[in-house]
């Protein structure tokens, strides 16, 4: 027999100004199995949760409906309190008596019949609760880090130094990311190479950190805790261990007129190559696209010259499989490339370049040594023209969003080449100066106040080449729109920042959230900034949205916090409010008839095939069984079920239909 | 007519439109006290079977609400459901319940504005309809005819 105790809240006088809270009491208090209904100022205080835990003992209860404010508040507190007092926290229910009542209609009788209704269905519903244990999982204390930017060293690094192991995976053959290509940077102008490359180092000699370079997560399967990933790592053609990273094979590779990416195509590299100086690890790999052994079927050239013989022609990519408790996506962004704006040429004009190929440009290790030379004939420009929000906050080219990052690169190059070419002249094109942020915004004033660089606040329009200049047309709107022109030797375009390449594929393999950006999304846009929507996998770095270096780091080590919370448990606890299919005995074992139509529906794919055998292993029949660690208790397949099968604890068929009923009758 | 006071129950997600509802609480905003929500934890979750119990019990007016398509907590439990109901709705209908009395409709967790004009136009909207008798009598009469067979 139910032994219900109701517990109505004044929230001071939040309630009991418009509700009748002792009607409420008294009313409730005559429905069947309901042996105590009482009423009290502040439920959540102490001394009222003190009120449920003895009348859980003295009135031996079986059920609890706290009839106070949204569940959304306080249902961990009174399910607390509940158990405290011996009971099944998953025995409570809460009554929403204030945002969904008091808060919202007047004082009168029909509020207050409201409110009895509302305690009615909970009552009805509590009735049908069962007691539930939270779920233990196990947790697998490896970690894996997607993407070796600054971001991830930073998550990698936090997270080895606190005694859990990590997994790196980098697509490219070197770990450094973005930042790896940056000459200096705001608002210090350090050198990117001097601050990036000792934690690069870091990496690659932590006893913690397992380092997969030119490698790409192929499948991730499982839940918290337990994830299986299925790595590929792409074949170097090169036996890591006899290589010394000599470079010898860099030199005598016969093909070298492959467009350099870490250069923004604006130097030439061999096929078998090592992307930069600083790279991590410090050994080549073979470009099978360009190498003229695996495009003609000779030369072999690396390997004749390798002195310990490492060159692997007939490698295989391999893939591994890891097993991993917790993941941090840091897989960075991209840029927009000039060819994206038709008003400036489609890419066409060499001298239109954008931020990252400036950045190679004054970079001491770049093409140019650092001299700022253009493209078309290596001329030191004279006028150069930067342009902000190239392409971002412009919905009508689909990016409505601000790219965060290029008002404040554009300043520092502008001021990089006031400093390389001292009688030069330099106009930004801006819509607004954001530079919120430590020092940033003195850090624009300084371009434009000790730098003089010439801003202009105003689009251009178009552009065009006239006699070996570009013609930049705008207005400046600060003066009524005069129109502008300014004959540049070189345009640097800051355009926008946007997902990168294989996003929507990774989070496709993750199971996580992406925008229409395809930028992943966080699990909430203020609470939650480093979680995504899928337990134990986390976001650092510019892969949710364009961000700086300081950002990028804060959020890496903001998931590394997340990811070291998590290992610090043996177990995992969760909320058993999870799918189950029904099962009998023989010769029945489930009304489960195996249509698998609920495997289509979950997003998590924590429904699977369970096959009822006999002894000698035949097959029986086939049944549903739900993953409880997977199972996020959506409900989708509950309500697709066609022969009832399934259910959910917590909203089970038979509460929801007692609701329904006791929401519609009196009894 | 005028003391009709009608009976309007609300199916809604968790993580959107119950949410939405704490908000209009929180915000103070008024609306009409006809609506009696029954929580789930998504849209998805909403066996549309439910609504047939609901009028049969005497429901004039019913709320189907949950998270905007996109927007699902479980990301795709709302399509889902949206997809059922879209087969659902021709079901009812064609057993003659008229689809006036059901309002389906998408409020987020920060619209809660929105859901106090959704019940209060949905409550409006059912007191000029009047109460809904026909499909509870249809049932009713059904059973009994059952009983009186047996
Ligand atoms: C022109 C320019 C100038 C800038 N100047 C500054 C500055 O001065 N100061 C500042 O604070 N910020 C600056 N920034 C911003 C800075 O570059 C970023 O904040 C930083 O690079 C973000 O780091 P990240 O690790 O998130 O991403 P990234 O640097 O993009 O690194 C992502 C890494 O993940 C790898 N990866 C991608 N996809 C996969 C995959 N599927 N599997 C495995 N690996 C993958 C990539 O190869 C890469 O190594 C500038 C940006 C630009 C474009
Ligand atoms: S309740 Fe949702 S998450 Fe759980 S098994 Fe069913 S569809 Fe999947
Ligand atoms: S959680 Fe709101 S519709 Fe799925």
């Amino acid at each position: 027999m139910a032994r219900i105790g109701v517990f109505v809240c004044h929230c001071g006088e939040n309630i009991s100004a418009t509700v009748d809270c002792g009607k409420v009491a008294e009313t409730i208090g005559k429905l069947k199995h309901v042996v105590l209904s009482t009423e009290y100022k502040y439920m959540c205080s102490d001394p009222g949760q003190t009120l449920i835990k003895e009348a859980i003992k003295e009135h031996n209860l079986t059920g609890v409906v706290v009839s106070a404010c949204s569940p959304r508040m306080h249902e961990p507190t009174f399910r607390k309190a509940c158990a405290e007092g011996g009971l099944n926290p998953y025995l409570c229910e809460m009554a929403n008596l204030r945002e969904h009542c008091s808060w919202v209609h007047e004082k009168n009788e029909l509020t207050t019949e409201k409110a009895i209704d509302i305690v009615r269905t909970q009552v009805e519903k509590v009735k049908l609760n069962s007691a539930l244990q939270p779920i233990k999982v196990p947790v697998t204390k490896t970690a894996m880090v997607i993407g070796g930017g600054i971001a991830g060293i930073q998550a990698a690094l936090d997270i080895a130094n606190t005694g859990h192991k990590v997994v790196m995976i980098e697509r490219s053959p070197s770990i450094g990311g973005h930042m790896s290509q940056l000459s200096e940077t705001f608002p210090t102008l350090d050198c990117s190479q001097c601050i990036l490359t000792p934690r690069m180092v870091e990496v690659a000699q932590h006893p913690n950190i397992t380092l997969y370079t030119y490698a790409e997560v192929e499948s991730v399967e499982g839940f918290i805790g337990n994830f299986t990933v299925k790595v590929r790592k792409k074949a170097k053609s090169l036996d890591e261990k006899l290589c010394t990273g000599c470079g010898l094979c860099t030199t005598k590779c016969p093909q070298k007129k492959i467009p350099n990416e870490f250069e923004q195509g604006m130097g030439m590299r061999p096929a078998i190559y090592i992307p930069f100086p600083q790279a991590v690890p410090n050994r080549p790999v073979i470009d099978r696209e360009h190498c003229t052994y695996y495009i003609k079927g000779k030369c072999k050239i690396c390997e004749i010259v390798c002195p310990t013989k490492a060159i692997r022609f007939d490698q295989p990519d391999e893939i591994i499989e890891l097993q991993i408790g917790a993941i941090v996506a840091a897989t960075g962004f991209d840029i927009k490339h000039a060819d994206f704006f038709p008003e400036y040429g489609y890419g066409r004009y060499k001298d239109i370049i954008d931020g990252l190929q400036f950045e190679r440009l004054a970079s001491a290790s770049g093409p140019t040594s650092g001299v700022i030379k253009r493209p078309s004939d290596g001329q030191i420009p004279k006028n150069i023209v930067f342009i902000a929000c190239a392409g971002s906050r412009d919905p009508a080219k689909g990016i409505a969003y601000c790219s965060k990052i290029c008002c404040m690169y554009t300043a520092k190059h502008a001021m990089l080449y006031k400093h390389k070419v001292h009688e030069g002249k330099a106009h930004v094109f801006y819509m607004d100066i954001r530079s919120g942020g430590k020092n940033y915004d003195e850090f624009v004033r300084r371009a434009i106040e000790e730098d003089h660089v010439n801003y202009i606040r105003g689009r251009v329009s178009t552009i065009y080449e006239r006699n070996g200049k570009l013609i930049v047309k705008g207005v400046d709107t600060l003066l009524s729109s005069m129109p502008v022109e300014i004959e540049a030797d070189m345009v640097v375009l800051a355009t926008a920042g946007v997902a990168n390449s294989g996003a929507e594929e990774l989070a496709q393999k993750l199971h996580i959230s992406y925008d229409s950006h395809k930028f992943f999304a966080e699990a909430h846009p203020k609470l939650k900034p480093v979680e995504t929507n899928t337990a134990g996998i986390f976001l650092a770095g510019a892969c949710q949205n364009p961000k700086d270096i300081p950002d990028s780091v804060s959020q890496a080590s903001g998931s590394a916090v997340k990811v070291a919370a998590l290992f610090s448990q043996n177990e995992l606890t969760r909320e058993p409010l999870v799918a189950v299919v029904n099962r009998m005995g023989p010769p029945l074992h489930s009304t489960c008839v195996g249509c698998f139509l609920c495997q289509a529906v979950c997003p998590y794919q924590a429904i699977e095939r369970e096959d009822i055998k006999t002894r000698d292993g035949k097959v029986l029949k086939s049944l549903a069984k739900i993953n409880e660690g997977l199972c996020q208790g959506c409900g989708t397949c509950v309500a697709l079920c066609r022969s009832k099968s399934i259910d959910l604890h917590g909203y089970s068929n038979n509460q929801v239909y007692a609701e329904v009923v006791a929401l519609l009758n009196e009894y | 007519m005028s003391d009709f006071e009608p009976k309007v129950v609300a199916f809604v997600c968790n993580w959107c439109t119950y949410a939405g509802a704490d908000l209009t609480g929180t915000s103070r905003l008024k609306y009409a006290s006809n609506v009696k929500i029954i929580r789930f934890p998504c849209t998805g979750r909403i066996d549309f079977m439910l609504l047939l119990k609901a009028f049969a019990n005497g429901a004039d007016g019913i709320i189907v609400s949950g998270c905007h398509p996109n927007d699902c907590h479980y990301t795709s439990g709302n399509f889902h459901a949206k997809r059922r109901w879209i087969m659902f709705k021709e079901l009812m209908d064609f057993m003659g319940i008229d689809m006036n009395r059901v309002t389906f409709s998408w409020v987020s967790a920060a619209e809660g504005a929105k859901w106090a004009e959704v019940v209060n136009e949905t409550v409006t909207r059912i007191r000029e309809m009047g109460p809904y008798v026909s499909y509870k009598e249809l049932v009713n009469k059904t059973i009994e005819e059952e009983v009186k067979n047996e």
